[in-house]
């Protein structure tokens, strides 16, 4: 015979009301009650005042994208295979490649991406085109202050993804 | 002690300015505290920490739009908060904050001392009630004339144990004026002999509000905004403002009936700080409460109120009577 029983967790059930218990019970739960709201107050505010402090992101945090360089020479990583595009679910992202020329050297590779967008307003963060892109070009930032005006202006270009934020996301260290 | 014309005059003015004065202070004070409760900051955009907050709150009011639905009756909706804001301060003006002659120059520092001081202050307590009734009543719509109906019964379940809480300290004082129960305790607050009616005057006196946890009237979660539903721009102000003047009220007369009134260390001239100190930790005491407290469910309010405080206050009462003819 299984004793299920006695493995199950007990139930906690409340006392029966009524009687001189209930009434000890009701002072002590009301004090028990205004003692938790003090302590909150002896231990301070635990929010962060959002414009002026931001909130931490994880390092793993999928934000506004980036494109990236090569540090050393400067040439863009990107050479405008559509690889993200494909990938991309939402169908957010659009790159019309050309090709390098010896004065006009742009990226590593044979091609370059002369028009590199990604409409912020439709891209869903799921961060596949990262995982498509063969050479590291585009990667998820931390920075989520994404919000405009219009819609036009959420269509990002390939300046706007290669320049630095205006703004820097503060990043979550390990184990905070 | 009949005071000349003038001082009344001056005395209501004063009274006038300090109360409207007082309720953006505690306003400020219960978002602020109750910020910190809740571990947050609180309003801090507008002044130094904050500090203009109520000035932008009512000035968001007073620039909103006064509307009336269609199946309201508009002049009874533009009376009822006038009715909550006049029963408010006229019952402020028996709020006692020092004895005859405390400053001087013939005058008492309350604003009148009527010797049916507890029942006068009753009287314009359930007259208050109609402000919401009505408010709620000529709305025509259902969720405010649920809060109504809610504010009504919670009016007429609680004011009994409450009368019956202040009637063993008028007992003790033998007097109904408050100036005189503030005098009567001049040895002992009332709080230490009549320790269960002061308990159960802070749980009536939190029904008479209609603030958390007995805020049924309102019940935002069940009844959208209750007897305010409908109300916007100042006339919902004015509730507001009522709602926190009868907060400064229920403290102020607390005080005077419990915790002694103006009596406290120093001169007598000091009286009306103590008093002040008293009806601003009473205040909040009601911001504490409304910060822990979930809001009762219906049917626990009414039996809370006819089978537990009733009773309760009815023995206080018989006991206080026993003793006081005793001894």
């Amino acid at each position: 015979m299984s004793n299920w029983e006695d493995a199950a967790a007990p139930i906690n059930r409340g006392p029966e009301p009524g009687g001189i218990g209930a009434v000890y019970r009701v002072f002590g739960e009301t004090l028990r009650g205004l003692k938790t709201t003090l302590g909150r107050v002896v231990e301070g505010p635990v929010t962060l005042e959002y414009p002026e402090q931001k909130t931490p992101v994880y390092p793993r945090f999928r934000g506004r994208h980036k494109l990236h360089r090569f540090e050393d020479s400067g040439l863009e990583k990107c050479v405008g295979c559509s690889l993200c595009a494909a990938a991309c679910p939402a169908e957010c992202i659009r790159v019309v490649a050309a090709e390098n020329t010896p004065d006009n050297q742009v990226s590593a590779g044979e091609r370059y991406a002369a028009v590199y967008e990604i409409n912020m307003t439709r891209c869903i963060f799921c961060g596949y085109c990262e995982v498509a892109c063969p050479f590291d070009a585009i990667t998820m930032g931390n920075d989520y202050e994404l919000a405009d005006y219009t819609r036009s202006d959420l269509v990002f270009t390939k300046e706007m993804l290669l320049a630095d934020p205006i703004e820097k996301t503060p990043l979550r260290r390990e184990g905070e | 002690m009949i005071e000349g014309t003038l001082i009344m005059i001056v005395k209501s003015i004063v009274i006038f300015a300090v109360f409207l004065q007082l309720v953006p202070i505690v306003l400020l004070g219960d978002r602020k505290l109750m910020g910190r409760m809740q571990s947050r900051i609180g309003p801090n955009r507008v002044g130094p920490r904050g500090a203009f907050q109520p000035i932008a709150d009512v000035l968001k009011l007073l620039s909103k739009e006064q509307f009336a639905p269609a199946t309201s009756v508009p002049w009874m909706m533009a009376i009822a908060p006038v009715i909550s804001v006049t029963t408010a301060i006229a019952t402020m003006a028996i709020i006692p904050f020092g004895p005859y002659d405390a400053w001087g120059g013939g005058f008492g520092l309350y604003g009148i001392n009527v010797s049916i001081g507890l029942l006068y202050f009753f009287a314009f307590g359930s007259l208050a009630f109609y402000g919401l009734m009505l408010g709620g009543w000529s709305s025509g719509s259902k969720y405010s004339f649920l809060g109504a109906m809610r504010a009504a019964a919670q009016l007429i379940s609680y004011e009994v144990a409450m009368g019956l809480s202040l009637l063993g300290v008028a007992m003790t004082a033998g007097s109904l004026s408050l100036v005189d129960i503030v005098e009567s305790q001049h040895n002992i607050w009332y709080v230490v002999p009549q320790f269960v009616g002061f308990c159960i005057f802070l749980v009536a006196g939190f029904a008479e509000t209609a603030r958390a946890p007995f805020d049924l009237p309102e019940g935002d979660a069940e009844i959208v905004g209750g007897y305010n539903t409908e109300f916007g721009g100042m006339r919902f102000g004015s509730f507001f403002m009522a709602e926190y003047m009868e907060v400064l009220i229920i403290s102020g007369i607390g005080a005077a009936c419990f915790l002694g009134g103006w009596h406290g260390p120093g001169p007598i001239a000091l009286a009306p700080l103590w008093m002040l100190l008293k009806i601003l930790l009473g205040a909040t005491f009601f911001i504490w409460v409304r910060a822990s407290m979930p809001r009762l469910r219906y049917d626990q309010l009414m039996s809370f109120g006819w089978k537990v405080l009733l009773p309760l206050a009815t023995l206080n009462v018989l006991a206080t009577a026993i003793v006081l003819v005793a001894t």
